[in-house]
């Protein structure tokens, strides 16, 4: 793929979400580039998976706009709307397999409800997709026997069914162990790398942002805003906000600063803090 | 001074206007006295000391309740200004006693106040909105019917095939079970009054009439109800909280087609078989009864049942349960669609969804009660 060096693969303006009128966060805005892996931080609760949500057609935003390649994506009709998800992979938390089909069936399913492919091609397909997941045996198995990590690539592979434009990902090594989830973070790369899929993730794991985060947006519960943008790198090193900083350090927030009692005892566990 | 006071695992000693606690024994959880709390408050109310101070040295053992204990104090404290000197109790204790907030925090429960009539409200706009969208789910389920009639869905045939098999052939045991037994009942009942005039013979007509036109529909229904509808709710209602449902939005898969299409479908195609096969079964259970106990003939049960039953019947029953079907698919997915998340949520759109199935069901069949007298059928 060409790299477009000038418009953004997606552009988010002023966007506000939530739920029965309660804003979780306002007016946030920023652009991701074609070919990045861009992820979308903040501490638990700011609303990361609910900005998501508006961004693969689940949830309908209070106000502002997400345009893709320039195109305003809640202004489309429905059935366009519908029409454009399909450039898009989504790997929920959790995989969320469809539990009552085989590893096999839930890679092939996409395929069978939007391609004309005969059956022997879309076989064909969804052995290469899970090969590629490096899961090239376990493709009759049920979501129910597979570990945490196996469920997480069969969800990936059926993220990657249509060979979508954009890969969305939602918290995807949560629950993992720091092993799986290294090689879950190089497949993504190796992905990236291959199709030039755009990579848009949710995350608070900081091996993976710095490991392979390239640009991103941090988002805050207080102001319900965004209030960092940029490398999860470089916000860690330049980004002067106490709670960004605090985040990408593991410490404690300036504000927040430990009671002295507590101090005391815990001397140890705030290294590096503020 | 009287004797200082003292407690199970604590006693006092005075310092001129300091007030020492000395804690003894162990402090585990459960010899945890809450009585404890009012007499060392008491205590610090009684006169004004200027510092309380502790004595830990005799502690072995210390818990949960004697940071509930040691809180306690310190709260009556700070409200009575007296010094606080914590600094011989062990530092683990300190530490977890920083931890715990001085004042407790009042529970923060939004009590918007919510008039009568408003509340009234509220609720119609809900049951509108409810039915809008009940009304929707139907006439999308009308519309893909008819275009997969025409060949163009995305419905999957193994889809159908699978809901079939699980609202037919799975079925077909506890639908016989019930129907039997509901025949013969039906037998016993007419037979006690029938006898009395001599009328035994017009069993065979009771039964079958019964059974074709009224009892094999409803009892099926009800039966379908409770196992697949609620199974339907159920199922649908986990995948909600799996996020599977938003797997298939994600990717345009059409939630109505895909889900809940196969299950209606299935259910109004199976139904009426199985009313057939239930009506079959009820005069069969009807049958034993009369020559086992009261001892009719076979030939003249058939004969009676033959001229009690007309084809006008069978195809009544037959329009019944399809609409039963019907309705019993798309209530119990509608419930399961707009299930919560949670765990809970599971269990309730499964009840719901089964009493709403067969309120509905015994709704539904007075109303064609009704339609038949009007146009006697």
């Amino acid at each position: 793929m060409t790299q477009q060096a000038a418009a953004p693969k997606i552009r988010v303006r002023n966007l506000s979400v939530g739920y029965d009128g309660n804003l979780v966060q306002e007016r946030v805005s920023f652009d991701v580039k074609a070919g990045s892996i861009f992820a979308i931080m903040g501490v638990s609760g700011t609303g990361k998976s609910t900005i998501l949500r508006a961004m693969i057609g689940l949830l309908r935003p209070s106000a502002g706009d997400i345009c893709f390649d320039d195109v305003n994506y809640w202004s489309l009709s429905d059935a366009k709307r519908e029409e454009g998800g399909r450039r898009f992979g989504m790997l929920f938390q959790g995989a969320a397999l469809w539990s009552s089909m085989s590893a096999a069936e839930n890679v092939g399913l996409p395929l069978q409800m939007f391609t004309k492919l005969p059956a022997a091609s879309i076989d064909a397909l969804v052995q290469v997709k899970l090969s590629l997941v490096g899961l090239d045996s376990g493709r009759d198995s049920m979501p129910s026997t597979l570990s945490g990590g196996m469920r997480q690539r069969v969800g990936l592979a059926r993220a990657l069914s249509l060979d979508p434009e954009i890969l969305f990902l939602d918290e995807p090594s949560a629950g993992l162990d720091p092993i799986s989830s290294k090689r879950f973070d190089d497949l993504i790369c190796e992905l990236r790398d291959g199709f030039g899929v755009t990579v848009v993730m949710v995350s608070h794991e900081l091996p993976s942002l710095f490991g392979i985060c390239d640009d991103g947006v941090f988002l805050d519960a207080k102001t319900k805003t965004a209030i960092g943008h940029g490398a999860p790198q470089s916000l860690r090193d330049h980004c002067e906000d106490p709670t960004v900083h605090a985040f990408m350090t593991r410490g404690i927030p300036a504000g927040e600063a430990a009671k002295p009692a507590e101090a005391a005892a815990t001397t140890g566990a705030t290294d590096g803090g503020p | 001074m009287s004797a200082p006071p003292s407690g199970p695992g604590w006693s006092t000693r005075i310092h001129d206007d300091d007030l020492v606690l000395v804690l003894n024994q162990d402090w585990t959880q459960t010899d945890f006295q809450a009585s404890d709390l009012d007499t060392t408050q008491a205590l610090l109310t009684e006169r004004k000391w200027n510092t309380i101070r502790f004595d830990s040295s005799g502690m072995r053992l210390w818990g949960s309740s004697l940071l509930v204990f040691l809180s306690a104090l310190r709260r009556v404290a700070k409200r009575q200004q007296i010094r606080f000197d914590e600094s011989a109790l062990p530092a683990p204790a300190r530490a977890l006693l920083g931890l715990i907030p001085d004042v407790v925090p009042a529970m923060t429960t939004p009590t918007a106040k919510v008039g009568r009539i408003e509340r009234i409200g509220v609720s119609v706009l809900d049951a509108w909105a409810e039915t809008l969208s009940t009304m929707t789910l139907i006439g999308e389920i009308v519309l893909r019917t008819g275009a997969a009639l025409r060949g163009r869905t995305r419905m999957r045939a193994s889809d159908l095939m699978t809901a079939m098999t699980n609202a037919g052939v799975a079925a077909l045991p506890v639908v016989a079970l019930v129907n039997i037994l509901v025949g013969g009942i039906i037998a016993f009942v007419g037979a006690l009054e029938l006898r009395r005039f001599g009328a035994d013979i017009y069993i065979a007509n009771l039964v079958g009439f019964a059974e074709v036109r009224e009892m094999a529909p409803i009892m099926t229904a009800i039966v379908m109800s409770g196992r697949t509808g609620s199974a339907y709710a159920a199922e649908i209602a986990t995948m909600q909280g799996t996020e599977e449902l938003d797997a298939l939005r994600v990717i345009g898969i059409s939630v109505d087609e895909y889900l809940v299409l196969p299950r209606v479908t299935a259910l109004s195609f199976m139904m009426p078989l199985l009313n057939l096969y239930a009506a079959a079964i009820g005069i069969l259970g009807g049958f034993l009864v009369a020559i086992l106990m009261l001892h009719i003939s076979a030939q003249t049960f058939m004969e009676q049942v033959r001229s009690a039953v007309g084809l006008t019947e069978i195809a009544y029953a037959i329009l019944k349960s399809i609409a039963f079907g019907a309705w019993i698919g798309i209530v119990s997915c509608r419930i399961g669609l707009r299930a919560g998340r949670s765990s809970s949520d599971v269990g309730h759109a499964a009840t719901t969804a089964s009493v709403a199935g067969i309120v509905g069901v015994i709704v539904l069949d007075a109303l064609f009660a009704i339609c038949a007298n009007s146009l006697n059928i």
